[in-house]
């Protein structure tokens, strides 16, 4: 119980893979500009992520390393990744129609979401077993959410308060971003 | 610039990637290993380097595909083409550069997500001739070897008070460690897009007065 814990406060405060490890972030200030497709982004990733922990873990287990294939890791990964991708918009498509269309957009960029691809190698380095990888998916999914809503959240404020001319847009947003990575960092002793 | 004056083609399409489309900071792509590894101006060279040569055999290569490969399973298909090539150098750092492979650590594996390489493949690659494709990857991977290494000395300069592991700061010289983390990253690259975008308002400016 206690591993589960520590993964769940070390992979959305302490380790959280945005804010913490530089990853992912492309949507992070792609995505960010309005509050609620930061939630459908946030929402998609975090489906995919914990799917794609799941099986990848079970790739690496039954197929890589008991035919010593290891160092096909990255191409076995990305390869499961875009084909759950691709599956999850069909899926959605004829399932959900509304949620498809909310959604439609982002589905695609998941794919090159590199959350996503860390989260799966992480899982396989850091030895975790099938559950433990699910559920440190499911963690860092939603860790990524979290910094992702927070900046959109920010952001949406910072697009009618007066800003110098020469800061709106990316770079307003970067140095937001680098303050909220100091707020990060006062988790650090955390666990 | 022999080469650019046979085939005008060839020399307009590589310094459009290196400087008019900067990856980094006109289109905004690649994002995590310009934050992520730019910690040290060696890592940020290195990280370039490795990503120019993904990106110009996956360009040659799809380029020359672009025919065969049908449409509706094209993104499987980059995918491959480009993971291979990342497996490729993956392994060969491994081999020749352990000590920078596990510096750079997940990054390397991470470039088959770079979207400057799926982005280029996509809108450049799939149309064009194997021979100007060569060139935008070209283009597009030093631009962007040049953009990470500028904002890691910049890091290392103010993080660590060298420059390529060479000290240049004066003795008294107190190490900013937050340059070195997370957040001196987001900051610094800011204050950089600030500044370009400040030239090339600069430069528009001066265009416009001599027209």
């Amino acid at each position: 119980m206690s591993t589960f814990l520590a993964i769940l406060v070390g992979q959305i405060l302490v380790n959280n893979y945005v804010m913490c490890q530089f990853f992912g972030i492309c949507p992070f200030l792609g995505v960010s500009k309005k509050f609620d497709t930061a939630l459908g982004m946030g929402l998609a990733v975090t489906f995919v992520i914990t799917v794609a922990s799941f099986i990848t873990w079970l790739v690496q287990s039954f197929v890589l390393t008991p035919f010593h294939l290891e160092y096909l890791q990255t191409i076995a990964f990305i390869l499961v990744i875009a084909v759950l991708v691709q599956l999850v918009e069909m899926a959605l498509k004829k399932l959900s129609y509304s949620l498809y269309q909310a959604l439609g957009v982002y589905l695609p960029l998941i794919t090159t979401n590199c959350v996503v691809l860390a989260v799966a190698i992480n899982n396989i380095t850091d030895g975790y077993n099938l559950l433990e990888s699910t559920f440190s998916g499911f963690c860092s999914a939603l860790g990524f959410t979290l910094a992702l809503l927070l900046l959109a959240g920010i952001r949406e404020r910072m697009e009618v308060s007066n800003m110098p001319k020469w800061m709106q847009g990316f770079p307003g947003a970067l140095i937001m971003a680098g303050l909220m990575a100091v707020a990060f960092m006062g988790f650090g002793g955390l666990i | 610039m022999a080469e650019a004056r046979r085939n005008p083609g060839f020399g307009g399409v590589f310094m459009n990637g290196l400087i008019t489309e900067n990856p980094t900071f006109t289109l905004m792509l690649g994002m995590c290993p310009t934050l992520g590894v730019t910690t040290a101006a060696m890592n940020g060279v290195s990280m370039g380097l490795a990503t120019t040569f993904v990106l110009v055999f996956s360009n040659l290569f799809i380029s020359l595909l672009r025919n065969i490969i049908p449409d509706k399973v094209r993104i499987p298909a980059y995918i491959v083409i480009i993971a291979s090539f990342v497996t490729m150098i993956d392994l060969i750092m491994q081999a020749f550069l352990p000590d920078l492979r596990a510096v750079l650590g997940t990054y390397i594996q991470l470039i088959v997500v770079n979207c400057i390489i799926f982005a280029r493949a996509e809108s450049f690659a799939a149309k064009n001739p194997p021979l100007l494709s060569l060139a935008d990857g070209l283009g597009m991977g030093l631009g962007f070897t040049v953009s990470i290494t500028l904002l890691s000395c910049i890091r290392e300069l103010f993080g660590s008070g060298s420059i390529f592991g060479f000290s240049v700061m004066p003795e008294a010289y107190q190490p900013m460690a937050i340059m070195n983390m997370v957040p001196g990253g987001f900051i610094t690259l800011g204050l950089m897009m600030v500044l370009v975008n400040f030239i090339k308002k600069a430069l528009s400016a001066r265009k416009e007065a001599r027209a």
